[in-house]
Formats: C-alpha cells, sequence, structure tokens
C-alpha cells in the first residue's frame, strides 16, 4: 500500500533535510521525498502546518507486564506510546518476575509481536532478579532480543559487582544502563534534600547519592570500556560529570527526563502530592536549569520519560508510603514543544536530535533517516495543537502524571510504524 | 469570641501572630478551669471528638483525652498502626468511615508526614495534627509558648536554643516556625548529623556548639534523644551525647539567672538532661504538660466555635 504525506515541513537533521516536502511510503519504506509527488493509488495524509520527523524512541518505559498487568501491559504501553508520537519503546527489565533470561525477553519480544502497537525492544537485567549479586545470563538475552542491560529500579550497589558486569557486557559490546543511586546515601529518602525536606519533614535523598554513582560508573567505563549509559540524570553535578568525561573521550550517553527538565522540588508543597514523588525526586530549579542546558549542548544525548504507571490506590496513600514514579509516554513530546521549541530554545532538528536520533544512536537501535530506502517509522507533529493534561486524555492504563492540569502546545497526530499506523489523526490505531 | 483563621491545625504556618495569641489567651481562661474543684465545661456538649492515633502515644492521648473530657464531649480513642492501614484500609477510606459517622473534630497522630492533610481532603470534620512523621506538632508548639509566655512574661525577643535530633523531630518542626511568627529567635544547637539539610528556610539559627550559645539564650529546649536506633546512630555514645549536648549542672552556671529549661517529654534523665537540671527550679517541664491541657481545650474550642458564654463560663 502507498502512502503519500503531503506538504508538512520534513525535518530529519542526520539526512541533512529540513523543508516543506512530499514524501511517498511504500510497503514499509521510505520511496521517495521531494515536491509535487502523487501517487496513482493510496491513501494521502494532509500534512501542511505539521511537521515529519523520524519516529520518536523512548529508552526508558516501564511496561509491567509481566506482573502488573493491572497498572499497564504491553498493549496499553504502547498504546500510549503511539498516542504520545512514539515508534518505539525500550522496556526496562523490574517486571515480576524480572526480564533476568533468554526466556524472559523471548516473552515480551512474542507479547508485542502479538499486542504491540509500537515497537517493544525489551532491556534485560544486569543482574540475576536485580540482586546485584550474580551475572544475569546477558549473552543469551541479547540473542533473544535485548538491546541493553540495567539493573533499573535498583542500581547495583558494590562497585566491584558492578564493574564484573561491564567487563562481561563488553564481550558482547553491549550497553549497560546504570540507575545512579548510593543506597547509603539515598536511604529512606522521598524528596531531594534540600529545602522540601526541610519544610516538609520528609527524608530526603541528597544530590551527592546520584553524583557518587555517576562519578563510579564513568571511571568503570573507563576502566573497562563498556559503554555506559546514564539513565534518568536529576542534578546540576551529574551532569557536570557527564560533560568532563565526554570530554576525555569517555564512551558514555546520559538520559534526563521531562518531569526532571519541566518540574523541580518546589512543587511540592504541604498538599503533599504524591504525583510529584518519583526516583530520583525533583531537585532545585537550578539543578532543572542545568539540565535543560546539559541537554542543548549535548552532553546529554536524549530525553527518556521514565514512563511509569501506577494504580490510583498506591498513589493516593501517605506521601512516605506511596510509590515514586509518573507517567511520562503521553506528554513527553507535547512537554518539550511547549517549554524548549516553542520559546526558540530549541529548534526542530534539536528535538529530532534528543527524541529521535539521540536514543536509537544510545542504544545501537537501527537508524531512521529520511531517505529512499528507509525503514518508515515517522512521527507527524502538530506544533499548533493544545493538549489539556486530564486523566481523560491518558490511553495508558494509569493516569498519574505529574503534569496533570496543565495545558500543553503541540501533539503527535500520525505515527507510522514501519509504514502502518499506529496513531492516525489524533487516534490510536488497533 | 473570635476563632482562627484557618479550620484546621496541620502545622504551624496555618497559625498568624494573631491566631497564636487568640489560642494562647482562650487557653488562660481553660487553665484556671483547670485548677477548679469541678473541671468539666458544658461547651462542647454534644459534639463527637475522635482521637485517631496510629503510632504508639500515651501522654499526648491522654492530654487530647482529657481536654475534650472538660470540655463535655464525646471523646473517643482509636488506636492501630500506620502500617496497618497499608496493609488494610487505607488513611482516606478510615477518613471517610469516621466522616460518615460524623464525627465534628478528629485529632490525628500518625507515623508519616503529611497524613493529616489526606484527613483534610477526604473529611468534612476539623482536623487537628496531634504529630505527623517528622514534619509537625502544633498543639505541642502552643503549649511550649504558652508556658514560655507564663514565665518569662513576654514571647517576642527571646532567644530560645533548641537542642538535640532536630531533623527527626516533629516538635521541633513546629517550635521553629512557632518561635518565628511571634518575633522569637530559634537558635538550632545540634551535631550536624541530627541537622536539617536547609535550616536556614526554616529562619533559625545555627549555633557551633551548646557552650557557645548558652550564655545568650532565654530559654533551652533540649529534645528527646532517640535511644532505640542501634545500627547508624547520629552520634558515638549517649556518653559523648551528654558531654558536648546534655543540659547539666555545670553548664547551668554559665547561662542566664532566668533561662528557663523545657523538654517535650519523656525524659532520658543523664543524657540530653541531668536529674539535676530537670529537678531544679529552672525546668518548667511539667508546666508544659500542665498547659497542654489548656492549649488543647482551646484549638477544640475555637475550632468547634463553641458557644454561650465565653471560655470560662
Amino acid at each position: 500500500m502507498a502512502l503519500l504525506l503531503k506538504g508538512g515541513r520534513i525535518v530529519d537533521p542526520e539526512a541533512g533535510i529540513d523543508r516543506v516536502a512530499d514524501m511517498v511510503v511504500r510497503d514499509g519504506l521510505i520511496v521517495e521525498i521531494g515536491e509535487d509527488l502523487a501517487i496513482p493509488k493510496g491513501q494521502t495524509i494532509e500534512c501542511a502546518e505539521k511537521v515529519v520527523v523520524p519516529g520518536l524512541v523512548d529508552l526508558h518505559t516501564h511496561l509491567r507486564e509481566p506482573g502488573r498487568e493491572d497498572k499497564e501491559t504491553v498493549a496499553s504501553g504502547t498504546r500510549a506510546a503511539a498516542h504520545g508520537g512514539f515508534t518505539a519503546v525500550c522496556a526496562m527489565p523490574n517486571t515480576a518476575p524480572v526480564c533476568d533470561t533468554g526466556s524472559a525477553v523471548r516473552f515480551l519480544v512474542e507479547r508485542a509481536e502479538e499486542t504491540g502497537s509500537v515497537r517493544v525492544h525489551p532491556l534485560g537485567a544486569l543482574t540475576a532478579g536485580q540482586k546485584g549479586e550474580a551475572l544475569a545470563e546477558m549473552g543469551d538475552m541479547l540473542a533473544e532480543g535485548a538491546v541493553a542491560f540495567s539493573d533499573d529500579g535498583r542500581g547495583v550497589q558494590d562497585a566491584g559487582m558492578m564493574r564484573r558486569c561491564m567487563d562481561y557486557a563488553k564481550a558482547f559490546g553491549a550497553v549497560v544502563v546504570s540507575h545512579c543511586e548510593d543506597e547509603s546515601l539515598a536511604g529512606s529518602g522521598v524528596v531531594n534534600e534540600g529545602v522540601v525536606s526541610t519544610r516538609l519533614g520528609l527524608a530526603g535523598q541528597p544530590a551527592a547519592a546520584e553524583e557518587t554513582m555517576v562519578a563510579r560508573d564513568i571511571a568503570l567505563a573507563e576502566l573497562t570500556g563498556c559503554r555506559l549509559h546514564l539513565a534518568h540524570l536529576s542534578t546540576a553535578g551529574s551532569a557536570e560529570l557527564v560533560r568532563a568525561a565526554k570530554a576525555r573521550g569517555v564512551a558514555v550517553t546520559a538520559e534526563v527526563t521531562p518531569h526532571h527538565l519541566f518540574l523541580d522540588e518546589d512543587a511540592i508543597t504541604p498538599a503533599y502530592e504524591t504525583g510529584l514523588k518519583m526516583n530520583p525526586p525533583l531537585r532545585t530549579a537550578a539543578d532543572r536549569e542545568a539540565l535543560v542546558e546539559a541537554l542543548l549542548d549535548g552532553t546529554i544525548d536524549c530525553v527518556a520519560t521514565d514512563h511509569a504507571p501506577h494504580a490510583p490506590h498506591e498513589k493516593e496513600l501517605e506521601f512516605e508510603l506511596a510509590p515514586f514514579g509518573t507517567t511520562g509516554l503521553e506528554t513527553a513530546l507535547s512537554l518539550m514543544i511547549t517549554h524548549l521549541v516553542e520559546p526558540g530554545r530549541m529548534d526542530w532538528a534539536d528535538l529530532v536530535r534528543v527524541m529521535a536520533d539521540g536514543p536509537r544512536s544510545a542504544f545501537g537501535l537501527p537508524e531512521v533517516r529520511f531517505e529512499p530506502g528507509a525503514v518508515a517509522d515517522i512521527t507527524v507533529i502538530d506544533p499548533e495543537a493544545r493538549v489539556e493534561v486530564r486523566r481523560e486524555w491518558f490511553v495508558s492504563k494509569s493516569s498519574n502524571s505529574a503534569f496533570l492540569g496543565a495545558t500543553l502546545l503541540g501533539k503527535a497526530t500520525d505515527v507510522l510504524v514501519g509504514g502502518r499506523f499506529a496513531l492516525k489523526n489524533g487516534k490510536v490505531v488497533d | 469570641m473570635s476563632g482562627l483563621t484557618s479550620r484546621h491545625i496541620i502545622s504551624m504556618d496555618d497559625l498568624t501572630a494573631a491566631d497564636i495569641t487568640t489560642v494562647l489567651d482562650t487557653a488562660e481562661s481553660f487553665k484556671e478551669v483547670n485548677e477548679r474543684r469541678i473541671k468539666k465545661l458544658p461547651t462542647l456538649r454534644g459534639r463527637t471528638i475522635i482521637n485517631l492515633f496510629l503510632e504508639p502515644s500515651t501522654r499526648t492521648r491522654t492530654s487530647f483525652e482529657i481536654a475534650a473530657k472538660r470540655l463535655s464531649a464525646d471523646a473517643i480513642n482509636m488506636t492501630g498502626s500506620a502500617s496497618a492501614t497499608v496493609k488494610g484500609e487505607s488513611l482516606r477510606d478510615t477518613a471517610k468511615t469516621l466522616s460518615a459517622m460524623a464525627c465534628d473534630l478528629i485529632v490525628v497522630r500518625h507515623a508519616y508526614a503529611g497524613a493529616p492533610q489526606v484527613l483534610t481532603e477526604c473529611m468534612d470534620a476539623h482536623v487537628i495534627n496531634g504529630g505527623d512523621g517528622r514534619h509537625q506538632h502544633p498543639t505541642q508548639a502552643l503549649l511550649d509558648l504558652f508556658t514560655i509566655r507564663q514565665h518569662a512574661g513576654r514571647l517576642a525577643g527571646l532567644r530560645v536554643g533548641i537542642v538535640g535530633d532536630i531533623c527527626h523531630s516533629r516538635v521541633a518542626g513546629s517550635l521553629v516556625p512557632a518561635l518565628r511568627t511571634v518575633g522569637a529567635t530559634p537558635v538550632l544547637i545540634a551535631p550536624p548529623t541530627l541537622l536539617p539539610a536547609r535550616p536556614d528556610v526554616l529562619g533559625a539559627e545555627v549555633a557551633p556548639s551548646l557552650d557557645e550559645a548558652l550564655p545568650e539564650l532565654d530559654v533551652v529546649y533540649l529534645l528527646r534523644v532517640q535511644m532505640e536506633r542501634a545500627a547508624g546512630m547520629p552520634f558515638p555514645s549517649l556518653r559523648e551525647y551528654a558531654r558536648f549536648w546534655g543540659m547539666n549542672e555545670a553548664r547551668l552556671s554559665s547561662a542566664r539567672p532566668e533561662l528557663l529549661v523545657m523538654h517535650p517529654g519523656p525524659m532520658n534523665r543523664g543524657v540530653e538532661i541531668s536529674s539535676a537540671v530537670a529537678d531544679s527550679p529552672r525546668a518548667i517541664v511539667l508546666d508544659q504538660v500542665n498547659a497542654g491541657v489548656a492549649v488543647r481545650m482551646a484549638v477544640m474550642y475555637l475550632l468547634l466555635g463553641g458557644e454561650g458564654g465565653g471560655a470560662a463560663a
């Protein structure tokens, strides 16, 4: 079947293109980009006033399947991803049971083929059961389709164990993803250690709980030569450590979440909003601005959502008891447009860099380049659309968004995965 | 009789300086009632007050219960543990259940910060925070202010040293903002392992040591040392704590003669306070306890808008 994307602003810095043009997609591939194209038969999608970009990828998604299908499933999570403009998500392994074997990876791959709306790239656990004690079968998991390894949710505490993980992962050229949190420093902290922990009488996690681990893992990347990716950086100090490491030529990449870019601890008031409880916690306004700067200057390679769906009854507990996390797949793109593209801090090519090319390159996923012969993973964005972030907006099974109540600018209208619609005219295609 | 700005007392930030004066003045008249042979007033007859104590407490619960009963309210005690509400019913459901029973005022003590706020969101009753996690314990601060005013004759301009486990203390969590509101100066004195991350945002001074701070203080407020914590103790030994942060007779001699020594109880004699100091006339610990009943009567009365003839009718 042929498809004509008519008159959109086509942006792909890797292909050196940023102009209004037409694009023809046939049999899942991009076949032509040019002016005044026509197709003898097939479907025409009017893209005037819209921006057409390579499909967005989220490196950090909690799909919750298997184990907590009440919060999210592969089906619901990938539908949410399509709704948010993503053509692929990378599924974190902290499910129940933990995804730490080849068969667990295969389950997810098969589940995604059966029920997924967008591509799913599984991550495997670094250590068996994410216990930080023994290596997981990384080779087996890679063979079954894992794209990277992480003990996300609970970083590897023992430096010697982390070194062993990185040494071993290097045998396969695999990327190790670090959840940087020294538990002896983070303790029972539920917010940033500082103003809010003091005011609200909550245990705090100091910035150093993250930064010491960032420094450790960068040193281990230098020692082992393993490719390191740092998940959800939240402090100015972490960004500075990555900047210095990259200047030395260390093979490290890093991600930041929309909530760490656009919210800070000042949002947490004596109302004890559990929707704002995340790990790592929301930091200071200065941290937030430093993270934006680091994203703009390329120190941080990409935006990742850390999409963490939770059931309402869990988030309605006392702040100290409520689980960490916010959903993110359906608000990430709109937040980036609202806060960075629209005010002119970022152009569309930058957005593609941090939400499409950067993520693919960090995990070594197949490139999507706007040129003939490329796989047609495409996101079409209406930059003028308004999004009222209400519970009803979400396609995800969960609506524990830190941005409930916000009005955002810009959203995905169409998502093509291998030339097939996952989102069409703003509606998820089943 | 004026009421209060807020319909709940969750934190000292809910109360203005005028509110505090109202509470303390009202408590004065109730204190007089408490000295009578017949200590009961009909003021809150027919009103229902629930003391929901989801963390062990004897002193505070008893004080609230006596206060409610002296105002002729029907006072019901509910105890349990916060962890039970985790495994079984949520705090929200407990609150809605109690609300359905049409209680007028609820006093809540809870192991987690912010729990009283949850109650305000799902019930119609007035809520008094009887201590939430390491956050606040506002009636303790009010009774402390009452006691200081009773002995010093004023609050504005006083320097009040707060000594000990400040970062885990809801008593300090309320006392610091309370002192600021009435124009006194809180001075925090503790090893850095027991200080909050940002005492500056509370508007408190931090003193380098008890010995340096003591000569300038009008009040020294000793917090209870938590002896239960074995692992990860924030100081090496009780002995060393007593030597550097404990109040003893030798230290009294370097203080102003009119220094007031306070403690929220229960005291660890020989640790944060020596027996000699605890039993000296400078210690006004039992006056604090006595004020507790009058102050809690006052806040119940003011929140429920008691009617007829004023407080001490």
